[in-house]
């Protein structure tokens, strides 16, 4: 049996979870969208964080468990390690609502 | 399908039979923590407050102090004051006697300070033990179980495997006609649209609604980015980007039966089914909120792997990371896999973990009551002291 080294939650997603750490350079086999893709990683992705398996444009929402999950900070290409540093929340923001003390 | 309880005086059930020291102010947690070191069977409740609060607070902590003494794992309780304190203490006992249970109230200054004090409540208490230990085990069916839900120290593999599996117990748990209450409503952000979906009418929905937008207006009050307090900095090296993802994942630990109302902090429920507590997703002020509300055993579902419990309510960890199970084995009772089909395949650990909470709440001790990890708790305050 061959254990999986991702996982795309929901169809809608264009992020999956490393189930084991992943290697610049390493190459995934996944179906996106029904169709069978190479996925090339571009950073390390440590287990349990993210990649990306679709092209998302900056000020698009990235997706996981079909939901939003925040926005691209900037363009996130496929097999990119996205996380905080490309990443925004669109809540609990105080730093742009402006704070009352 | 049955477990075995103790019977209390107003016909509910508890899982433990301990005697609660429970503290009606900062100032007495050093004679509270020293009773409960000497008695076996006593449990000590400690936290900060009772004291230079505004109302609200003062209302909510008196509360939340009835509501744990009437938690039905306590067979007894001692209230131990320091006797200037701002919450009412003959109030206090005054409500939680109405159960039907032993309330006494031990005050330092009355008393003439910690030596005295300390003597005679261990006496107090040595006498409930006695009274307490008469009481014996019967068998009451599935319907009686009143289980909370709680995920900390999260990472990826929590919203993954471990609270799925917490929520396909909780989906057993109801099902059996029993009680379950989640809460962490910091935790809702960006998921509370699918929970509404759940609510079992607007009204219930709107409820859902208020808590979350009250709970980030105040994270927003102080004018920054939460991320970092919100998910933690433990959760964004686990791999969690955003509150959102964060609580896409918390949100399945509720499993999926329909949600039949939304509880205040600190509020007591005595119906059956699926309820929503107001809480922050810290530890020592959820699991205080949580035992409040009546339960007798909550469900923690780790990631990263968080130890501790509760004083008189069994916590049982459940872990989905491999690398937690390994060099956590100490404070993990319960292992979950992530199965080669994925999340819809955790039925079967759903079964598992409602068979554990079964022979927990029947006697097996949970790792944590063991160790006795879990003698530091607070209670959820909103204003300032004073």
């Amino acid at each position: 049996m061959i254990k999986r080294k991702i996982i795309i939650i929901n169809p809608k997603d264009n992020v999956a979870t490393a189930l084991t750490d992943l290697k610049a350079g390493e190459v995934l086999q996944e179906e996106i969208d029904g169709v069978k893709k190479e996925i090339k990683l571009n950073q390390d992705i440590p287990f349990g964080h993210k990649l990306g398996t679709k092209e998302i444009p900056a000020g698009s929402p990235v997706i996981k468990y079909g939901e939003v999950i925040g926005t691209a900070s900037m363009a996130i290409q496929v097999g990119d390690y996205v996380h905080v540093h490309n990443v925004k929340s669109n809540r609990g923001r105080g730093d742009i609502k402006g704070g009352a003390l | 399908m049955s477990f075995l309880g103790f019977p209390r005086p107003n016909g509910e059930v508890g899982i433990r039979n301990h005697i609660g020291i429970i503290s009606t102010v900062i100032c007495a947690n050093d004679v509270s923590l020293r009773i409960a070191q000497q008695v076996e069977g006593a449990v000590a409740f400690l936290h900060d407050q009772g004291c230079c609060q505004t109302p609200i607070d003062l209302n909510q902590v008196t509360k939340t102090l009835v509501n744990l003494g009437k938690n039905p794992n306590l067979a007894g309780v001692l209230l131990v004051s320091l006797g200037c304190e701002s919450v009412l203490i003959e109030e206090i006992r005054e409500k939680i006697a109405t159960s039907g249970k032993p309330v006494k109230i031990l005050g330092i200054q009355k008393i003439g300070g910690m030596l005295p004090a300390i003597a005679e409540g261990c006496r107090i208490t040595q006498e409930m033990v006695i009274q307490a230990s008469a009481i014996r085990r019967e068998t009451f069916d599935d319907s009686h179980l009143s289980i909370g839900v709680k995920c900390g120290a999260s990472d990826t593999t929590s919203g993954l495997i471990s609270n799925p599996a917490a929520g396909a117990a909780f989906d057993l748990i109801i099902d059996h006609g029993g009680t379950c209450v989640f809460g962490e409503t910091t935790e809702f952000l960006g998921a509370e649209h699918i929970l509404m979906r759940r609510a079992v009418n607007l009204q219930i929905a709107q409820k859902i609604e208020k808590i979350v937008t009250r709970m980030e207006k105040r994270a927003e009050l102080m004018g920054v980015d939460m991320r970092g307090g919100q998910p933690t900095t433990g959760n964004i090296k686990g791999g969690l980007t955003t509150i959102e993802e964060k609580s896409l994942g918390a949100i399945v630990k509720a499993g999926t039966r329909p949600i039949k109302d939304v509880y205040e902090y600190g509020d007591r429920i005595t119906e059956k089914g699926l309820f929503v507590m107001d809480s922050p997703g810290r530890e020592p002020e959820f699991l205080t909120g949580i035992a409040a509300t009546g339960v007798q055993l909550i469900i923690f579902s780790t990631g990263i792997g968080a130890p501790q419990g509760f004083p008189f309510v069994p916590v049982l960890k459940i872990s989905g990371n491999p690398q937690t199970q390994r060099c956590l084995a100490d404070h993990i009772d319960k292992i979950v896999q992530l199965p080669e089909k994925g999340t819809d395949s955790l039925a079967q650990a759903g079964q598992d973990i409602f068979e554990e909470i079964k022979a927990i709440a029947s006697g097996k001790k949970t790792k944590a009551e063991v160790l006795g990890y879990g003698q530091f708790s607070n209670i959820f305050t909103v204003g300032p002291v004073i």
